[in-house]
């Protein structure tokens, strides 16, 4: 088997039975939730249409977007719990998206609920009354019996879209089958990528089966049928979850990593020193670049690594440009005394924004710095990574040159580098310390006005482990270590086409290198 | 008193009962006595109130002014459920459980009424065998059954908790004449065995004549004429309802002409 199938399979049982964990759980709920809706909805015209309605909008908000909401509202909700009850909650993770996914699976069931019993023959809900059925009576001997295989025809619908919606809960910090999505497209690990479409379908397919048996079941009044499609749900169900009662155990330390490869390798290289020490270590991994550091500060997460440059503007919301040492500094006593943070130091390389082009067109239009950048601005397109644009630093070179280009257009930041190759972008907002800089002989323009701010890679530490003996020692030596070429390398072995390697075996070879 | 079966107790009494729908009043001060062992027939066209009159006996419908009570008990303070477990309730549509058998639609009443397991089996044996079904019928689902088995087990059902009164809301509006003929005979003769107090909706005069012993004209929600079959054609000096008695009188001598009997 293939190294890379072979890596797939090894982490199916954890990546399967958290996927099943979430589906099951948040169709549990929805089904709590929507059936006594749908019977309140069925008995009264006046609630019907503003419940209905109210569900049909919640199913327009797209599913990635709901998740990412109920973070910040999470958030928000554990702080007022910590300040009212003493305690807080986790705001990662499963919650999130088990509050969105329960949203999610909520309108179908209540829609074929409704329809269901509204369906119910007349004459028959008549006799009900006639032969001396309570309304308690009614609903339970002859509507909703009569209802099941309508209403579990919207429970396989709302499985469906559970089991599909659930691969996008990666990004705010639960594990699913979104991680070999999600990791596999920022690595380009195709057979990542292709191994979680299939098994999420798959997944998708067996329950949408299961339930189908229990819908024919209904509909033929088959005890044996439904019986035998429950069986199989439960004992599929059982299957998948049955890897996670090990996971249970908690971990002493959590390493979060943002969304792409220099983040992947460095969290593996800091839960391998922290495993060595003979931790129980979990990841998160593909958080938000604004949800990581807000993790980091309630504590959700341990330890990440992040930009100086990014904290000063995003967190400290600075736009000046005090220098490098100057940044570092501020950045260590400001956000220990703001939110108890630990900046451990920096790991010895930026990754900063850097406005990279193609070395034989930045020659052909004489472009060489940010200012040659800015007259040619007109004629070229700008191709940037999806939070780009939208982050202080933008404004602040923008501002300070005043770019006018013809057109801006958003990639994932595997297919920026492609669209400098292809001519979509003729310039794009790179990262220093990508491997891919070098690889595809690209020139990076010079800042002469220093309006982009400086990018120190550091490690960050949570309140609480500040002055963990164990978790600082483990990581100190990472301080100063890394420099920009043995961190260009190991991206570029993780990002490259041919004869690339997994993330952990790129901080492995980081390391040997680091200790030599 | 009007009418000599107009008794000091009788099982179902209606006083100065009104039921509006918007502007319409479906029924209007409507009083009316059923004595007990009564047929009672309640005849009139679409929207003249006999449904709705029927249906205020068993609570499915509440008055919005006036009074129902049965066996001496005003309705409206007896749970609904409770009061509709020993009144029998026979209708058009018949309403079997779709997803119960014969023999589980026929025992829902006493099963609602806690009656065990034994004592049920026994009575829906008793009443297949008097609704003129065979035994091997209670296992079947409704689905399985002509439209007049189907009623059949509408009337078994509706006897199951050994009822004193049967309410029938057109029980027969759906069957072919045949079977409707045969039901009919079959339901009067249970009536008279059971000793049953019986209010039956109707369209059909003819009907109402053969099985009623006492007929009551409904007309815009209120009273048009009430007595025995033969009463009401000697006396009744409304034209309309002298027309709807005519009319199956009228029917039965052409019959008689044209069939040469």
């Amino acid at each position: 088997m293939s190294p890379r199938l072979q890596a797939a399979f090894d982490r199916l049982p954890e990546y399967l039975g958290w996927h099943v964990a979430l589906s099951l759980s948040a169709l549990a709920l929805g089904l709590a939730i929507s059936l006594p809706l749908a019977v309140a909805a069925s008995r009264s015209p006046r609630l019907r249409w503003p419940v209905l309605a109210l569900a049909s909008l919640i199913q327009t908000i797209p599913s990635l977007a709901l998740l990412a909401l109920f973070y910040p509202l999470l958030l928000a909700l554990s702080a007022l719990s910590e300040a009212v009850l003493g305690h807080g909650f986790s705001a990662l993770g499963f919650l999130p998206s088990l509050l969105a996914l329960t949203l999610y699976s909520i309108l179908p069931i209540l829609r074929n609920g409704v329809a269901g019993i509204t369906g119910v023959d007349p004459a028959v809900t008549q006799a009900a009354d006639g032969v001396g059925m309570t309304s308690r009576q009614k609903l339970f001997k002859v509507e909703l019996p009569l209802a099941a295989p309508v209403i579990m025809a919207g429970v396989r619908t709302a499985a469906v879209w559970t089991i599909g919606a659930a691969t996008l809960s990666t990004p705010v910090g639960q594990t699913s089958l979104g991680n070999y999505i999600f990791a596999g497209l920022q690595t380009e690990n195709w057979v990542f990528v292709l191994f979680g479409c299939a098994a999420s379908a798959a997944l998708a397919l067996s329950a949408d089966q299961l339930l189908g048996l229990v819908e024919l079941g209904a509909r033929r009044r088959s005890r044996l049928l439904a019986g035998g499609g429950l069986a199989g749900l439960v004992a599929g169900a059982a299957l998948a979850l049955a890897p996670l009662v090990g996971f249970g155990e908690p971990s002493a330390y959590v390493v979060g990593a943002k969304n792409f490869s220099e983040q992947y390798i460095l969290a593996e290289m800091m839960a391998d020193r922290l495993e060595a020490t003979g931790a129980r270590v979990s990841r998160k991994e593909d958080l938000g670049s604004a949800v990581a550091y807000r993790a980091l500060a309630a504590g959700e997460i341990d330890v990440y690594v992040d930009y100086s440059g990014t904290l000063w503007s995003n967190v400290l919301r600075r736009t000046d440009n005090p220098g490098r040492k100057a940044v570092l500094k501020g950045l260590t006593d400001e956000l220990a005394r703001r939110d108890g943070v630990l900046v451990l130091g920096p790991l010895g390389f930026e990754n900063a924004y850097a406005f990279a082009m193609r070395a034989d067109r930045a020659a052909a239009l004489h472009v060489r710095d940010l200012g040659d950048l800015a007259r040619a601005s007109q004629g070229l397109t700008l191709g940037t990574d999806i939070e780009f644009l939208s982050r202080p630093e933008w404004k602040a070179v923008d501002a300070a040159y005043g770019f006018r280009f013809r057109d801006k257009r958003v990639f994932q930041p595997t297919f920026m580098y492609r669209a400098l190759a292809s001519g979509d972008a003729d310039v794009i907002s790179a990262f220093s310390s990508d491997g891919r800089i070098a690889a595809d002989n690209l020139v990076v323009l010079a800042d002469p006005k220093g309006a982009l701010p400086p990018y120190d890679a550091v490690i960050l530490v949570s309140p609480k482990h500040a002055h963990d003996r164990r978790l600082l020692s483990a990581l100190e030596p990472l301080v100063g270590a890394i420099s920009v070429e043995a961190m260009r390398d190991a991206n570029l072995s993780v990002d490259r086409d041919a004869g690339k390697v997994t993330p952990a075996e790129a901080a492995r070879a980081l390391e040997a290198r680091i200790r030599r | 008193m009007l009418y000599p079966w107009a008794m000091a107790d009788p099982a179902i009494q209606l006083s100065g009962v009104s039921k509006r729908y918007g502007a319409h009043a479906a029924l209007d001060g409507v009083d009316l006595a059923v004595p007990r062992g009564a047929f009672v027939a309640l005849v009139g066209g679409s929207g003249s109130g006999k449904t709705t009159l029927l249906k205020t006996i068993n609570g499915l419908i509440a008055p919005d002014a006036g009074r129902v009570t049965v066996d001496g008990e005003d309705v409206a303070a007896v749970p609904p459920h409770q009061l509709r477990r020993r009144i029998g309730y026979v209708f058009q549509e018949v309403g079997l459980f779709p997803h119960l058998s014969v023999a589980e639609n026929i025992g829902v009443t006493p099963r609602l009424l806690g009656w065990d397991r034994a004592r049920i089996a026994a009575r829906v044996a008793e009443l297949l065998e008097l609704v003129a079904l065979p035994s091997e019928m209670a296992a079947r689902a409704p689905a399985a059954l002509s439209g007049g088995q189907r009623q059949r087990v509408g009337v078994a059902r509706a006897l199951a908790a050994e009822p004193r009164i049967v309410l029938m809301d057109e029980p027969f509006g759906a069957l072919d004449p045949v079977i409707r003929d045969a039901l009919g005979a079959d339901v009067r003769a249970l009536h008279e065995r059971l000793g049953l107090t019986t209010v039956m909706v109707t369209h059909d005069m003819a009907e109402a004549v053969l099985l009623a012993d006492r007929i009551v004209v409904l007309d815009g929600g209120r009273i048009l004429a009430d007595g025995a079959p033969a009463e009401l054609m000697a006396h009744a000096g409304d034209p309309q309802v002298r027309a709807l008695l005519e009319a199956p009188k009228r029917q039965a001598e052409r019959l008689r002409e044209r069939l040469g009997a």
